[in-house]
Formats: C-alpha cells, structure tokens, sequence
C-alpha cells in the first residue's frame, strides 16, 4: 500500500506541493499499523496514508509542516509516557517511532 | 527522501523490481539498495529485510538504520472468469494483489466484465506454466469444470503458491482427489488445496463468496493472530 501513497506524494509534488513522509520505523504493544506505515502530507493540509488508527496524525502532520519548513527530519516518539500523552498518546496502550522527512 | 530517489522506487515498483530504502535515522541519509550499493553488512541486512519481507531498524557502526523493502505486489490468478471471479477482481486488488483471470472461453472473459483486470485466453494448464506461480501467489480455481480447473491444479500443486483454492461442494472435491491422485499427486500435497474453497462465513452471493476466499487468503498469509476463545 505504501507505494500508492509514494506515487500520490510524487503527484502532490509534480503539481507543486511541498510534500512530507512520514513512516512507522519501530512499534511496542499493540500499536495499530506495523513498520513501513506511511503517511504523506502537504504543506496545504492534504494526507495520504496513515501511521496509527487516526490517534496521532494531527500530531505528525504538525511536526511534518516543521520539516517541510526547516529541510532536517526528525525522530517523533509516541507512547503513554510521552508527556503529551493526554494529546497524542495511543489509546491502545502501544508505542512507536515515526520518521519524518521533507520531499525534495 | 530527495526526489530521485522517489523517482528511483517508484520505477523499480513499476517493474515489478523488489528494492530497499535504507535510511540513516540519525540524518535521513538514504540509499535505494540494490540499485545503490550499500556496504556489506548494510546489504546483508537488506537482503534479510527483503527476505522477511518486514522492515527491520538495525545499528550499525553506532548509527540506527530503518530497512524498508518494497517487494512486488502478490498475485492472485483466478481461474474461471465467471460470475464470482468478477466480485473476486477488484477485492483482491484492494487488497493489494495483482491479479490475473485464466480462461480461454472468450465469451466469459471478456474486458467488458472485467475492466482493467488482465485476462489470459490460454488454456489453464498452458497459462499457469506461463504465470508461474511462486511464494508470493495464490490461485484459485473457479470453473467448477474438471477440463479447466484440474489442469490449472496440476501446474499450481507443483509451484510454491501459498495459496492454492478450488471451489465446489466437499463431494465435488472428493471427486476432483481422486483425479489428481490419478495425475500422481500425493495426498499430502493435495491437501495443499483449499477446499470447499474460502472461510466458512457462511457465504451465499458472489460477494460473499469472494470476501470469505480473500479472508483465507489473507489468513494463510499472515495467521491468525488471536488463540479460540
């Protein structure tokens, strides 16, 4: 599934959208999309794809629109001991690390 | 992820060609393994990613590596275009697989009841040669006709396919084992086929019958993850 969305980011890019990725690289417990997840996103507020159930998404979009900003990835953890578990935790009880990078 | 290298995956997807992108997590370094060469350890565990067919996160030299293949769709041949094979198509390829419709009666296999789905006119036994099935594919056969379907099963018990599935009644496919025993199929190997083909839903219409062959598909695939209550 992961290269439909590849191929809509090159889409949302050759039309002249700054595009993010973001992907699953590691996940603990029950966290609801294995590694390889993708989500793509656009400076726009345009996603494609998905990281968990829709539980932190909002929170990886916002990070995406930094990246897209400043050019450097970077390494988002989540979990119920992130501090801003009440926000963006898993209700699940799971943990996972997303990596997020600009498409350029 | 730069462009080109976008480019690069997307390509090699098109070609039906497996790839990894590794990534370095400390600086999103990336390279396209194989199309790039990567040094031996970074290949090896490449080369294991793709194997599994899993992305692995993997420390090398003190740096964390995230391994993601990119292998080529898994297929699914049908054999009969006939009426449940048309609900069969598009879930499949929902579903991610690429599938291929086997029958050389031109009247049911037509693109008119299978837009956009490839068709194959050859004879089964002829196409599933051609096809040939391999770890990553299942096939299923469909026609309820011994001409069609027993040499498709034929070719499909003799390759690797993880998924191998006949429909008709329990009586039907006791019939079609002693036929293939006939051919020189061992039981053991027979039972390779599954059949009454599809999880027992309880399945009456075409759609149904499709959702319950896909969902034992995808269970042969991946397992069932929760133990009987």
């Amino acid at each position: 599934m992961s290269d439909d969305i590849l191929a809509t980011a090159a889409a949302w890019a050759d039309a002249g959208e700054q595009v993010a990725l973001a992907t699953v690289v590691e996940t603990w417990g029950s966290s609801p999309r294995p590694a390889g997840s993708m989500l793509a996103v656009t400076a726009s507020g345009r996603m494609a794809g998905s990281v968990s159930g829709g539980c932190i998404e909002g929170a990886v979009a916002e990070a995406a629109r930094e990246t897209m900003r400043t050019g450097a990835p970077q390494l988002l953890d989540f979990g119920i001991s992130d501090e801003r578990a009440w926000e963006v935790g898993l209700a699940c009880g799971g943990k996972l690390k997303v990596f997020v990078e600009k498409l350029a | 992820m730069r462009r080109a290298t976008l480019d690069a995956l997307l390509a090699a997807r098109a070609a039906k060609r497996a790839v990894v992108l590794a990534t370095r997590l400390g600086d999103g370094a990336q390279h396209l393994w194989p199309e790039e060469a990567l040094p031996g350890a970074l290949a090896e565990a490449a080369q294991a990613a793709l194997d599994l067919d899993k992305p692995q996160t993997i420390a090398l030299d003190g740096e964390a590596w995230f391994l993601q293949p990119f292998s080529p769709p898994l297929r699914l041949i049908v054999v009969g275009a006939v009426h449940v094979a048309q609900a069969l198509a598009p879930l499949a390829a929902t579903l991610g697989y690429a599938v291929t419709i086997v029958d050389p009666r031109r009247a049911f296999a037509t693109e008119e009841r299978f837009a956009g789905v490839a068709l194959n006119h050859d004879w089964p036994d002829e196409a599933l040669t051609a096809l040939a099935p391999d770890a990553r594919t299942a096939v299923v056969t469909l026609t309820h006709d011994p001409k069609l379907d027993d040499p498709a099963l034929d070719v499909a018990l003799r390759s690797r396919a993880f998924y191998i599935g006949a429909l008709g009644s329990t009586r039907t496919h006791a019939k079609r084992v002693a036929r293939l025993k006939e051919m020189g199929h061992e039981d053991g190997a027979i039972a390779r086929i599954a059949a009454p083909v599809g999880l027992d839903i309880g399945a009456v219409t075409a759609p149904e019958i499709a959702l319950s062959i896909m969902a034992e598909i995808v269970q042969r695939r991946r397992g069932p993850k929760r133990r009987a209550p």
